[in-house]
């Protein structure tokens, strides 16, 4: 079959295109580094300000245990705050869709909520829960589920309309019509808004622990600022990015095993059709 | 005739009794500031195993028809009355083909099929030979583990056609099934379909803008007016099945398709200068 060959024939270009995707931003994260190293190195500036990234790997190294000790916390923070975000979030993404009362109610308090600055009443948040861990995860979880509300939302009403009048003309029930339709159609986007929350959930757990903490990279991000450690905020900072990547693409390679019929896990391949 | 045959058993085994009755079916949208009249009543009746097609010009209401009869859509005025009951509800005898697809792109060729059996609760173990026997049938054997977006336009609309006829309904409803297809790969559809539709008979109702296609098709053709549609007149077409492409150059045919456009002239849709 002529089909068959075409498959194959995708197979080889996404190989190349696979390739192509480690080594651009491997390329482009190496020259911005080497451009930085040289900048210090060559203006000889002082690493109170700006250390050079040789300077910030060598303390990675140095203090690596309490920061892996702090990345930990600051991990958990984050993971359970989006968990929270994905348990409340998926719900009254529905909610919003099946309940027209209900998103008349709550829509514009959410865009309300949403528009007030979070950091500003992380504070309050601590007075609430203590300084331990429950508020930071409370913090992350009302950074992060905004975006999942909404586009669970806009997923579930994205399908089409013939696709429902179809599934009806074979007797589905609402549920069924959610659960054959509705929501398998609205997994890409509801991806796209897991993928936003898992970074909003970081920055989440950073704020909590600058307001108050006495653990956790937020926390030594403090402390190491301080006392003018540089060197050591630019590793808190690195292992946090390290940390956020991680954890960005662990939703992302759910993303993949869970829609890999959606267009945009196709993008690969249509990149080896015309690569 | 093979069909006209058919036809006379059809309608004498039900004692006169159409399978499908259209009585004064309506549809009016009510807007904020005015309503919308979509379709004025219609009346038509179909006979079991009859093929009717339904041509009119774009926005004469004809898939607003279709849903009414299918009872997807509230009815303004009016009752269907399918096999001796009113359709109150999504009536769920049926196969129902759109010009889109409506495959599901998580689903595979198979899966999409077995669609139907999935949400009827019926057994999968049972139809899944079944759902194979029907690809292979419509040339899409070897297909069944590949997605929609892997197919042609025209092996997608053959998918669907499968999906529709999986649960052997006794009625096909299709709304200009072939309407986004290329012209050869719609003549082949048109052959299939009839293929199929002399193999087992289904009261077909399809809707298409099409006149050469609703002519090969059709025991009889419904001409709508423009918005809001009415059934402005009938044509019975007594070309022998099966068809033939060739059949389309016969004087008979032309025939029926200067009927057709002379009806269309009538209410100033084509203008000849």
């Amino acid at each position: 079959m002529p089909e068959q060959s075409d498959r194959e024939g995708l197979g080889r270009g996404a190989f190349t295109a696979r390739l192509a995707s480690y080594a651009y931003p491997l390329g482009a994260a190496l020259a911005l580094f080497g451009a930085w190293e040289a900048f210090v190195r060559i203006g000889a500036i002082s690493p109170l300000l700006l250390p050079a990234p040789t300077e910030v790997l060598a303390t990675v190294v140095r203090e690596f245990p309490v920061l892996l000790h702090m990345s930990a916390i600051t991990a958990a923070e984050f993971v359970l705050g989006f968990a929270l975000s994905v348990l409340v979030g998926l719900p009254l993404g529905a909610l919003i869709v099946y309940a027209r009362p209900i998103e008349l109610a709550i829509y514009p308090l959410l865009v309300a909520f949403q528009t007030m600055p979070k950091a500003a009443i992380a504070p309050i948040f601590v007075v609430w829960l203590g300084a331990g861990m429950n508020s930071k995860i409370l913090i992350a979880f009302t950074i992060a589920f905004f975006p999942i509300v909404i586009d669970t939302a806009i997923g579930l009403r994205s399908a089409a309309p013939e696709t429902i009048h179809l599934v009806r003309s074979m007797g589905a029930s609402a549920f069924q019509v959610f659960w054959y339709v509705r929501f398998p159609n609205a997994l890409p986007s509801i991806f796209g808004g897991l993928k936003v929350a898992s970074t909003l959930a970081v920055v989440g757990a950073i704020v909590g622990e600058f307001v108050s903490a006495d653990k956790g990279l937020g926390y030594l991000v403090l402390v190491a600022n301080g006392e003018l450690n540089t060197r050591l905020v630019f590793a808190c900072v690195l292992m946090l990015s390290v940390l956020g990547i991680i954890f960005y693409f662990l939703v992302e390679a759910i993303e993949r095993l869970v829609v890999s019929w959606h267009v945009s896990a196709r993008q690969l391949e249509l990149a080896g059709e015309t690569g | 005739m093979i069909a006209d045959r058919a036809h006379d058993r059809a309608v004498v085994g039900i004692g006169n009794q159409p399978f499908m009755s259209i009585q004064a079916v309506g549809k009016t949208y009510r807007g904020k500031e005015r309503s919308v009249k979509a379709l004025d009543p219609v009346n038509l009746d179909l006979a079991a195993g009859e093929f009717v097609s339904v041509v009119g010009p774009s926005g004469c209401g004809k898939s607003t028809l279709i849903m009414l009869v299918a009872g997807l859509v509230p009815m303004t005025t009016g009752q269907v009355v399918i096999e001796g009951r009113r359709v109150m509800s999504p009536y769920t005898n049926v196969g129902i083909i759109f010009q889109r697809d409506a495959l599901l792109d998580w689903r595979t060729v198979l899966d999409n099929v077995l669609l139907q059996i999935d949400i009827r609760r019926l057994r999968r173990s049972r139809y899944e030979p079944l759902a194979r026997e029907l690809l292979t049938r419509v040339g899409l054997g070897g297909f069944e583990t590949y997605h929609p977006w892997e197919l042609s336009g025209g092996m997608r609309q053959r998918v669907a056609l499968c999906r529709a006829l999986i649960h052997d309904p006794s009625l096909l409803l299709m709304d200009e099934p072939f309407g986004a297809l290329d012209a050869l790969t719609r003549d082949q559809m048109i052959l299939d379909l009839e293929r199929i539709w002399l193999e087992n008979r289904k009261t077909i109702m399809f809707i298409t803008h099409s006149i050469s296609e609703a002519i090969f098709l059709s025991d009889r053709i419904v001409v709508m007016s423009p918005r809001p549609g009415r059934i402005a007149s009938e044509i019975r077409v007594s070309l022998p099945r099966p068809r033939r492409l060739s059949v389309r150059e016969s004087t008979a045919f032309g025939r029926y398709a200067a009927q057709i456009r002379e009806q269309f002239q009538a209410f100033g849709l084509l203008t000849e200068t």
